[in-house]
C-alpha cells in the first residue's frame, strides 16, 4: 500500500469514527425520548411519587431539582465571583497563588461522591442539618465552586488590560475599576458559564444520595412559611431530586413501573440540561451584543 | 490641624473601598483553600480510623479479595480486602479509556485537520451535548439497553465490567475529545505546512508530526479521562452488578470503590468497622484522584521540556 492509499484510508476511518459518534449521540437522545416522552404529561409532572405502585408522579422532586439548584447558585456565585476575581486581578505569581491554585485544581478533579460523602460527615452530621437541602445545596456549592472561579477568572482574564488601565487613570481604584469596568464586559461570559454550571448541577446525583436525602415527604404547596415542615420553601427537609429519584427506583427496584418512570424522568432531565445549554448560548449572544453595542 | 492637612493624612473613601474588595476576595480564596484541606483533614480522619483504631493491616487491607467487615474470619480478624474494589475500579478505568482514545483522537483529528467545518458545525455540538447528559440518565440506558444486550450477546446476568465499561466509554469520550482537540489546535500551523511542503500526504502530516507534537497534550486528555471513569459513581454503580467478589471475567458481577460506597454508607453505622472500612475506600478514592493530578502535572512539565 503506497502513501497515497494509507491516506485514502485512514480518512475514511476517521469519517467513520466521526459518523459513529454522531450516531451515538443521536441513538442515546433518541432512545430517552421515544421511551420517555410518551409517560410525560402534565399529570407525571405535578403529581407526587409512588413507591410501590404504578401510576406515580415526579412533580415533588421537579420541584426539589430546581429548589436545590437555586440555592446552590445563591451560595456559590458570590464565593466564585470573589474567588475569581481574587485570582484574576490580586494574586501574584508566588508559592501562595501556586497553592491556591493547586487546590482548586484537586477540588475540580475530586470524584463529586467523595464530595457527597464529605459533605454527609460535615453537614448532615457535625451541623446536624441533618438529610436536608441545606445540606444539598451546601455539597453542591463545594462541587460547583471550582469550575464556576475557574470560568469567572478566565471571562475577566479576557477583559482588555486597556479598560483596566483606563479605570485607574479616572481615579477609581482597583476594586471599583473591577466592579464597575470588567466585570461588566465580562458578564456575557460570566453568565454562560453558571448556566452551563447549573445544567451540570441539575444532573448530579452522587453528591446529594447521603447530603439532601432519598426521600420526598408530601409537600403541600399552598403553603409557604419556610419554617413549617410541609412547606415547600423549608431549607431543613429531605429533598430527593429528579437525578437522584432516576437512581433511587433503578437500583430498588421496588415500583412496579420504574423503567417507565425512569425513562419519563430521564427526558424531562435532559430536555432541561438542553434548555439550559440553549440557554447558555442565547443569553451570551444576547448579553454580549447588547453589551459592545454590535 | 487644618482640615486640607486632616483630609490630606485620612485614607480616602476610595482606599477603604479598594482594601475592603481585596478583603472580600481574598476570604471568598480562602475559603475554597479551607474546603479542600477540610475534605482532605475529614475523609482521612475517618478513613484512617481501620488502620489505627481496629488494626488492621494496611496490606492485608490493599491485597486480600474478601470484603465482609460485618463477619470476623476464624481467626477473629475483620475481613477487609479490598482487592475486589481496586481491581474493578482500574478494570473499567483502564478498558474505557483503551475503548475511548481511539474514538476520541479520531474525532479530534476529524475537527481539526480533515473537515474543521462540519467538527465545528456537527460534532463541537455532539461532544457538548454528550458532556451535559447527567450520569444517571447513562446509567439508566446503560441497566435497559446495555445490559440486556450483554446478556442477551454472552449469556450471564449481564452485569459486570464490561457493562461498566460501554457505559463509562461514553462518558469520558467528550472530556478527551475536547482536550484532544485543544491539543491539536496547539500544533503551530508551520508544523503542518513543513510537512506539506515535503510531499508528505496528510495522513503522514497527522500521524508523523500533529500527533507527536500533540501528544503530552493527548496524554493529559486521557488521564483526565481516566480520573472522570475511576470516580464515576451512580452509572458504574447501576450496571455493574455491585458483588464484592473478584471478577471472574469481564460479564461477571463486579464492584468497584464508588459502587461499594454508594450502596453501603447509609446501611452502616458511624464508627464501626463496616464504616471506618467504607471510609478508608473513600480515603483510598481521593488519593487516586490525587495521583491523577500528579500525573498531568507530570506529563504538563515533560511536553514543555521537550519544546
Amino acid at each position: 500500500m503506497n502513501a497515497k492509499q494509507k491516506d485514502r484510508l485512514a480518512t475514511g476511518v476517521l469519517y467513520t469514527i466521526a459518523v459513529l459518534i454522531v450516531l451515538i449521540l443521536a441513538s442515546l437522545l433518541g432512545y430517552i425520548l421515544v421511551q420517555g416522552l410518551p409517560h410525560v404529561s402534565w399529570h407525571f409532572l405535578t403529581s407526587p411519587a409512588k413507591a410501590f405502585e404504578a401510576g406515580g408522579g415526579i412533580g415533588i422532586q421537579l420541584f426539589n431539582s430546581f429548589y436545590l439548584l437555586l440555592l446552590a447558585m445563591l451560595i456559590s456565585v458570590p464565593i466564585s465571583l470573589g474567588a475569581g476575581i481574587y485570582l484574576a486581578e490580586y494574586a501574584k505569581a508566588n508559592r501562595l497563588t501556586d497553592i491556591i491554585r493547586t487546590a482548586i485544581e484537586i477540588l475540580s478533579s475530586l470524584p463529586s461522591v467523595v464530595v457527597g460523602l464529605f459533605g454527609f460527615l460535615v453537614f448532615v452530621l457535625q451541623f446536624h442539618f441533618g438529610f436536608s437541602i441545606l445540606s444539598g445545596a451546601l455539597a453542591l456549592t463545594m462541587f460547583n465552586l471550582p469550575l464556576l472561579t475557574r470560568n469567572i477568572e478566565d471571562s475577566l482574564r479576557q477583559v482588555d488590560f486597556a479598560q483596566r488601565e483606563a479605570g485607574l487613570a479616572l481615579g477609581l481604584s482597583r476594586w471599583e475599576t473591577v466592579i464597575h469596568v470588567v466585570i461588566p464586559e465580562a458578564l456575557p461570559g460570566i453568565i454562560t458559564g453558571m448556566i452551563l454550571g447549573a445544567g451540570r448541577v441539575f444532573g448530579e446525583a452522587a453528591a446529594l444520595i447521603y447530603t439532601a436525602g432519598q426521600s420526598a415527604p408530601a409537600l403541600d404547596f399552598t403553603d409557604w412559611n419556610p419554617l413549617n415542615i410541609a412547606s415547600p420553601l423549608n431549607i431543613f427537609r429531605p429533598a430527593e431530586t429528579l437525578a437522584v429519584h432516576i437512581w433511587k427506583i433503578n437500583s430498588e427496584g421496588i415500583q412496579p413501573d420504574a423503567a417507565a418512570v425512569s425513562a419519563g424522568a430521564s427526558a424531562v432531565l435532559i430536555l432541561a440540561v438542553l434548555l439550559f445549554n440553549v440557554l447558555a448560548r442565547f443569553l451570551g449572544q444576547r448579553l454580549y451584543k447588547k453589551m459592545t453595542a454590535e | 490641624m487644618d482640615p486640607i492637612k486632616a483630609a490630606m493624612l485620612k485614607r480616602s473613601r476610595s482606599a477603604k473601598l479598594e482594601q475592603r474588595g481585596k478583603l472580600i476576595s481574598l476570604f471568598c480564596i480562602s475559603l475554597i483553600v479551607i474546603v479542600v484541606a477540610a475534605i482532605f483533614f475529614f475523609v482521612a480522619s475517618r478513613g484512617l480510623a481501620t488502620f489505627f483504631d481496629n488494626k488492621v493491616n494496611l496490606w492485608s487491607f490493599l491485597s486480600k479479595s474478601v470484603w465482609s467487615p460485618a463477619v470476623n474470619d476464624a481467626h477473629g480478624n475483620p475481613q477487609v480486602g479490598a482487592l475486589p474494589m481496586i481491581v474493578g475500579s482500574f478494570g473499567v478505568t483502564f478498558l474505557s479509556a483503551v475503548v475511548a482514545t481511539p474514538f476520541a483522537v479520531g474525532a479530534a483529528i476529524f475537527m481539526t485537520e480533515i473537515s474543521p467545518k462540519m467538527g465545528k458545525k456537527i460534532l463541537q455540538p455532539v461532544i457538548e451535548l454528550l458532556v451535559g447528559i447527567p450520569s444517571v440518565v447513562y446509567g439508566f440506558i446503560g441497566l435497559s439497553v446495555v445490559v440486556p444486550a450483554i446478556r442477551h450477546v454472552f449469556g450471564g446476568t449481564g452485569f459486570g465490567i464490561l457493562a461498566g465499561t460501554f457505559v463509562l466509554f461514553v462518558m469520558i469520550l467528550p472530556t478527551v475529545t475536547s482536550m484532544t482537540v485543544d491539543a491539536l489546535n496547539a500544533v503551530p500551523r508551520y508544523y503542518r505546512e513543513a510537512s506539506l511542503a515535503l510531499g508528505g500526504t496528510r495522513w503522514q502530516t497527522i500521524s508523523r508530526v500533529v500527533l507527536r507534537a500533540a501528544m503530552p497534550g493527548i496524554l493529559t486528555g486521557v488521564v483526565f479521562g481516566m480520573a472522570r471513569a475511576f470516580g464515576e459513581a451512580l452509572a458504574v454503580q447501576m450496571v455493574i452488578g455491585n458483588a464484592a467478589l473478584l471478577p471472574h471475567n469481564l460479564i461477571s458481577p463486579a464492584s468497584t470503590l464508588t459502587s461499594v460506597l454508594t450502596s453501603g454508607i447509609g446501611n452502616t453505622v458511624m464508627g464501626s468497622l463496616e464504616n471506618n472500612a467504607l471510609w478508608s475506600l473513600a480515603l483510598l478514592l481521593l488519593l487516586m484522584s490525587l495521583a491523577f493530578n500528579l500525573v498531568i502535572r507530570w506529563i504538563g512539565k515533560k511536553g514543555e521540556m521537550k519544546r
